[in-house]
């Protein structure tokens, strides 16, 4: 039988082996990295919206506190996008002539919603709920970042599994009293391991439960 | 060529076409098949064609509760009793009714009431035109109906807070005035000797 291969080719083999195995190695690496960069998971690139809403401005400005508008975030999953009429308590005397707000006016003269760009949205089948969060400690900076620092929102967490993971894992690593949750400036103590383990036993978290497959995916 | 030449090239040949074929269709199955991330399912507040304003939210039709929503308590849900502002609560005030209605008092009245109810929130230094001061005799006469009825149906300039604030909040948001209001005047003599010792420290 004649022979299949020129014997020149046993150096191009070998080395086409390793150029694949570098290849597949370097694809591998550069897609992981993607998964995880900016560009793929929106974290930290601000979402333009319809209207310039700066929370910066509300939150750290004003001091307005986060449930004002949000007021759905304790008894639902939802935690709830204001309707018109909480901008315009305010906005009906103040700013009143700004173009800046004629959507909001426009808004509420016609009674359409303003159509907002949504800027965290977790996939269909990761089951989440604002209320439990909240009510066992969990503040909303610890997952939104410093919301009263962005003129325009943006995502600070990735929202994928390992990131959620790295909390259902160790709670007591980021868990609040929960007078505290809607306060940035609250600083963790030095011993929040310590302090976090107390919280997690007196809020009753069932970290056990934690890492189920269907407290997640239900 | 010989037979096993050709048979080894057949081979390669489909095989490889089958495998690139394959990778591509896997490659296509993975970046552009995203079904499970955005179901069919909506989300609250999510854009859904099926209705002509394009939202999947809907308004209640006029004169309809929805479940769970129903009140058939006259003063809880309205402050009246017969038709008249009550001087009453539907509920005992307890601590923590005391505690929900600081911290609902605090989210929500303060950005123009104030800490302390005197008026003078950040949003009235912005330009809004000043409410009145919990800490007039006119309002410190009014029955506990009255700021319930003020919260649910507005007043003045002030909007409605019905649709962010349920009932029992308002209600604790009520007894959180009237504690304002005897904050600033209660007799000091009236203290215990705790809080008044905390006070003259305070004040000095």
């Amino acid at each position: 039988m004649a022979q299949i291969f020129h014997p020149s080719m046993r150096v191009i083999s070998r080395a086409s082996i390793i150029v694949v195995f570098l290849l597949v190695g370097f694809v591998g690496w550069v897609s992981w990295d993607m998964y995880r960069s900016g560009y793929f998971t929106d974290v930290n690139v601000p979402k333009e919206q319809p209207i310039p809403f700066s929370h910066e401005h509300h939150v750290n400005g004003l001091g307005i506190s986060c449930g004002y508008c949000h007021t759905s975030v304790e008894k639902s999953a939802f935690a709830g996008i204001p309707p018109t009429h909480t901008c315009m308590t305010c906005h009906s005397q103040i700013w009143t002539g700004a173009p800046m707000l004629e959507p909001v006016r426009a808004s509420y003269r016609t009674q359409r919603p303003l159509e907002w760009n949504r800027v965290h949205d977790l996939p269909d089948f990761a089951y989440f709920n604002h209320s439990i969060h909240v009510k066992k400690g969990m503040s909303c900076q610890v997952c939104h970042g410093n919301v009263n620092m962005m003129p325009l929102v943006w995502k600070q967490s990735t929202l994928q599994m390992a990131w959620c993971l790295d909390c259902h894992r160790q709670p007591e690593k980021f868990i609040r009293p929960v007078e505290e949750i809607y306060n940035f400036e609250y600083r963790p103590p030095q011993d929040q391991i310590a302090f976090g383990k107390e919280l997690v036993k007196k809020y009753d978290v069932k970290t056990k439960q934690l890492t189920d497959c269907s407290i997640c995916h239900r | 060529m010989t037979k096993t030449d050709r048979l080894v090239k057949d081979c390669f040949n489909r095989h490889a076409l089958r495998s690139a074929l394959a990778m591509f269709i896997c490659i296509g199955l993975i970046t552009g098949c995203n079904d499970m991330y955005d179901s069919s399912r909506i989300k609250p507040l999510e854009k859904n064609s099926f209705f002509t304003d394009g939202s999947s939210a809907r308004i209640a039709p006029e004169g309809t509760v929805a479940r769970g929503r129903a009140v058939n308590d006259d003063l809880l849900s309205t402050g009246r009793v017969n038709g008249r502002l009550a001087d009453t609560f539907p509920f005992t005030i307890t601590d923590s009714v005391m505690a929900r209605g600081r911290d609902r008092f605090t989210t929500f009245c303060t950005p123009c009431h104030g800490r302390l109810g005197d008026g003078g929130g950040m949003i009235v230094q912005r330009g809004f035109p000043r409410p009145n001061s919990f800490h007039t005799d006119s309002l410190r006469e009014r029955p506990a109906g009255y700021f319930f009825d003020v919260m649910t149906n507005g007043f003045g300039r002030m909007y409605s807070y019905a649709p962010s604030v349920p009932v029992e909040d308002r209600w604790a948001i009520v007894a959180y005035i009237r504690a304002l209001q005897l904050s600033q005047r209660a007799e000091a003599s009236t203290l215990s000797n705790e809080d008044r010792t905390k006070l003259f420290r305070l004040a000095q």
